[in-house]
């Protein structure tokens, strides 16, 4: 890995550049080798050289904000993970996930956290949510080439907003397509290929001001019913012990609901289902 | 009508300049305790720091000038966040960041017109406070290993003797603190009578090692001022020569602290309101 270190021994002038706090601009600078956007493709569709991964949900509640994925990882009709994890802890009070190629949205999930904590340690404070949000917009840009030819990233982000006027108000929830736009969100969204099936079945069932525990119950149910349809969504598999990620961020931090918690959730909604298969 | 400097008379010059202005400033101390790294710096500024995070494990403390030092941290942080990218977060050491800053440090001290006038210390908090790495990096480029504690700036080696009589790997935080906040007022004072330090003079940190991940965290506030309380409280007897598993003293909660005075002239009377 080139850092450039001349025969005088100091490094670089770019690690002692001011005005930006910025990884990405100083990978840009140092290591661009390093940057996802940057790498030439060869032309030609691509989609089947990585796997896939699907649907994430997210979904504002009273005292934050829940997102919760699936865990099949998908490359043509076979299944290329059984426990991929797509939902990650951006920084200690915000959540993203993604959907579609699963390399490089992990290698985009990577560079945003380092991002996001290289920010906070050169600047010694945190980015405000926008600030986040707007970062992982341009490394989404960054991929547009990329995603024309079929290895597209499409990122969910979430997170508790410290500057927020009350708690209730502090869960927010950002999209964005492949050209880097930013959208903020209300109440929840969903993106992947299950994703009709998921706001399908949260449009019946949120309500604002819902509490963790049944964010937890509607996010798991929406991720049964997108699994339900679409092949590409994997369901609970209870042979396994594999079940949705669902991670929390409120005042307290980010948290990761463990198995057991997940699986209870899980057994009931499908002990529900077992009794009334309609609902 | 030309002028001749040796070398020696060069490199004698720049180093008595640099050494000039980090005795200037306020000093740094870093120790190992059972929990982890403590940093303490007397520093009378919230916002500037003087002790900062660079990695999950790794601590960066300095003394000297300000814009100096601050500009060799974010060259520090960059360094680390680059490596731990590239490679993986178990990847960075305190060790390379500790080399990168003697080589820098070193090259500037030869190439550049005025040395930097820093101290810089890099800390890594490891499994046990046996396995702690602390180097002490100077203006010249040389890294000394220090293990267990590294004092810096203006009459270091006062505060440095201070400390060291009554310093043990497996202090709680209360008692390293005390300890470092002790070592740090017995110079500057009146007549060489010790200082009463408080809260709002000091910088804290801590790489706490039990932490998962980042393990750096600032104690500020509330925070600074329970845990002075404690301190204040806290016993800490002198290390004797020959004794190895000296039992640690319980910290009791309302006694003022009260010290065997094993040759240091501390009149340590009751603790911070």
């Amino acid at each position: 890995m080139p850092t450039g270190l001349d025969h005088s021994g100091r490094l670089p002038a770019a690690y002692h550049a001011a005005g930006t706090s910025s990884f990405s601009e100083f990978l840009g600078n140092v290591a661009p080798e390093l940057l996802p956007g940057r790498r030439p493709l060869p032309p030609g569709m691509a989609a089947d050289v990585s796997a896939h991964a699907t649907t994430i949900v997210a979904i504002i509640c009273a005292d934050g904000v829940l997102m919760g994925g699936d865990r099949r990882a998908t490359m043509g009709n076979l299944i290329a993970q059984r426990d991929i994890e797509k939902v990650f802890a951006a920084d200690a009070y915000s959540l993203v996930g993604m959907a579609g190629t699963a390399g490089f949205g992990l290698e985009m999930m990577r560079l945003f956290q380092v991002e996001l904590e290289h920010y906070e340690k050169i600047e010694s404070s945190m980015l405000s949510l926008e600030g986040k949000a707007n970062r992982l917009a341009s490394m989404v840009r960054n991929n547009l080439g990329a995603a024309m030819q079929g290895l597209a990233v499409v990122p969910l982000f979430a997170g508790f907003d410290l500057d927020a006027k009350s708690v209730d108000k502090a869960g927010r929830i950002f999209s964005f397509d492949v050209a880097g736009g930013v959208y903020e969100e209300r109440g929840y969204d969903s993106i992947g290929s299950g994703s009709l099936f998921a706001k399908s079945s949260l449009k019946k069932r949120y309500r604002p001001g819902v509490t963790t525990d049944e964010a937890v119950k509607l996010a798991i149910e929406a991720l049964y019913d997108a699994a339900d349809d679409d092949t590409a969504t994997g369901g609970p598999d209870l042979l396994r012990g594999i079940f949705p990620v669902i991670m929390t961020a409120t005042v307290e931090g980010t948290r990761r609901l463990s198995d057991d918690e997940t699986r209870a959730v899980a057994e009931q909604i499908i002990a529900e289902r077992t009794e009334n298969p309609g609902s | 009508m030309q002028f001749y400097a040796s070398p020696e008379q060069i490199m004698r010059d720049r180093s008595e300049y640099a050494r000039k202005g980090i005795a200037r400033g306020r000093s740094v101390v870093v120790l190992s305790y059972e929990g982890g790294v403590l940093f303490v710096a007397e520093n009378l500024s919230t916002a500037l720091h003087k002790v900062s995070e660079i990695y999950d494990r790794i601590g960066f403390a300095a003394v000297g000038r300000y814009p100096e030092f601050e500009n060799l941290r974010s060259a520090g942080v960059r360094l680390a966040d680059l490596h731990g990218y590239s490679y993986g977060r178990r990847d960075v050491t305190g060790r390379q960041i500790a080399n990168a800053y003697a080589r820098t440090l070193g090259a500037i001290f030869t190439q550049e017109q005025k040395p930097y006038e820093v101290e810089i210390c890099v800390a890594e908090a490891g499994a046990t406070a046996a396995e702690d790495e602390l180097y002490r990096i100077t203006y010249d480029g040389s890294v000394q290993d220090e293990p267990g504690l590294v004092t810096m700036g203006g009459q270091s080696d006062t505060i440095s003797g201070a400390v060291k009589t009554r310093l043990r790997p497996d202090q709680t935080l209360a008692e390293a603190l005390k300890l470092a906040v002790e070592g740090l007022a017995s110079v500057g004072g009146e007549s060489g009578q010790p200082r009463k330090l408080a809260a709002n003079q000091l910088e804290v940190a801590v790489l706490d090692r039990a932490r998962p991940g980042r393990t750096f965290r600032r104690l500020t506030g509330l925070a600074l001022t329970a845990i002075l309380e404690d301190a204040a409280a806290a016993k800490i007897e002198d290390v004797e020569e020959g004794l190895e598993d000296k039992p640690q003293p319980p910290a009791s909660s309302s006694t003022p602290a009260d010290n065997a005075s094993g040759g240091t002239e501390e009149d340590d009377s009751a603790d911070t309101e």
